[in-house]
């Protein structure tokens, strides 16, 4: 029973962390940095993702037995096509304001390389269950590295959080971080940090005279 | 959409630039920019690809329009894409063999290149009528291909200098990405 209970964690952890598929796998960079101007939108748009990812992944392992080897691509996109409607039409219906600042990105989440990528390496392969956990974990690693991304550029950018204005009115906004060239520089930045980190931990473990050094 | 023909061109090419400005298309982008050899076909090809996609995306959503099917939208773009696709990799692999194995991989996926999915559904969002729809898809082909080529120059230049070893890599092209994208900011406004 622990073994399950292990593997179904680690079968979660793997996206969040170990293979974030922003700073690790950087996969589906499209929407990633077209729409982390702010928070509160990088924030709506990883909930979107990760929800359709878990439903398309849920669809696809519970068809996996029936779907043709021949035309399985094109079922997939098909299927995530169904859901990302679906998404695009409640949020819609809940907020406006939201779905205009999405814009056609919400749309786009059906060519997001996360998630046919997913469907294709994990979910067409394994039973419902650990294919829908391990879509969780992906969608929320996503969501992670959505909001690293847009929180960073919104409080350089426009000295708010989530809308919250952080420095009060002596601040002077750093506007190119909102812009365009700031989402390929921030991004750019969080990956040199993760690789100087990853540098870091290395040295240490060599240090310590601990086996096999990576090359 | 007082929009002239000459406008959406420029704007599509260079102002709202695909890649650099509006984020589309960004895999290829980081992927295939690493030599100048295979940059530019595959420039070609999702200009191809794109233009078929927004002439059939153009007549589909009319039919759609009429039948008032707007829901099916998503889905049937999709699959238009993917016959595109299909139909260029025929005939690439009929006309010419030597770039069919060149682009390899790739071929089948763009596709996934949200750039051409970007085109049809923009043209879509923005109302444009059947020439307003050619131009777009153009000159964000030559848009896409422009920045391919730009991206491969500088990285085939960037081999032979002193690079940080943890600079290496996703991060390195992301800054030069960031450095172009400030650099084609300057033509902000130019389309009008």
């Amino acid at each position: 029973m622990s073994q399950t209970t292990v593997s179904t964690w680690e079968e979660f952890m793997e996206g969040v962390w170990r293979q974030n598929p922003v700073f690790v796998m950087v996969l589906g960079m499209c929407p990633v940095l077209a729409v982390t101007v702010s928070g509160i939108n990088a924030l709506s748009m990883g909930v979107a993702t990760a929800f359709v990812l878990v439903c398309s992944c849920g669809l696809i392992s519970l068809l996996r037995k029936m779907i043709p080897k021949e035309v399985r691509i094109a079922t997939y996109i098909v299927i995530i096509a169904t859901f990302v409607t679906v998404v695009d039409y409640v949020i819609q219906a809940v907020s406006l304001a939201l779905y205009d600042a999405l814009g056609a990105f919400i749309q786009l989440i059906v060519v997001n390389c996360i998630i046919l990528g997913r469907a294709e390496a994990h979910a067409s392969k394994t039973p419902p269950l650990p294919a829908m956990t391990n879509a969780l974990g992906m969608g929320i690693g996503f969501t992670i590295g959505l909001l690293a991304l847009g929180c960073v550029r919104e409080i350089l950018g426009a000295g708010t959080l989530f809308g919250v204005s952080l420095f009060g009115t002596g601040f002077q906004p750093w506007v190119v971080m909102v812009l365009p060239p700031g989402g390929f520089f921030v991004l750019g930045a969080w990956l040199l940090v993760f690789a100087a980190w990853e540098r870091r931990k290395q040295r240490k473990f060599a240090a310590q005279g601990g086996g096999v050094q990576h090359v | 959409m007082s929009e002239s023909v000459a406008q959406i061109f420029i704007n599509a090419l260079l102002a709202n630039n695909f890649v650099l400005a509006m984020f589309l298309g960004l895999c290829p982008f980081l992927g295939v920019s690493g030599k100048l050899d295979t940059a530019f076909p595959m420039g070609v090809a999702t200009t191809f690809v794109m233009l078929v996609a927004s002439l059939c995306a153009y007549g589909l959503n009319v039919l759609l329009t009429t039948f008032q099917l707007e829901f099916l939208r998503l889905i049937s773009y999709i699959v238009i894409i993917a016959s595109a696709v299909q139909l260029v990799e025929m005939v690439l692999k009929k006309y010419s063999p030597a770039l069919f194995r060149a682009l390899g991989i790739y071929l089948p996926l763009i596709t996934t290149n949200c750039a051409v999915l970007g085109v049809a559904l923009f043209q879509t969002a923005r109302e444009y009528d059947f020439l307003q729809s050619l131009t777009f898809a153009i000159g964000g082909g030559a848009g896409f291909t422009l920045a391919l080529v730009l991206m491969a120059s500088v990285r085939e230049r960037l081999q032979l200098s002193a690079v940080p070893s943890v600079a290496q890599g996703t991060a390195l092209s992301l800054m030069l990405a960031g450095i172009l994208s400030l650099a084609f900011m300057g033509f902000a406004g130019l389309g009008g």
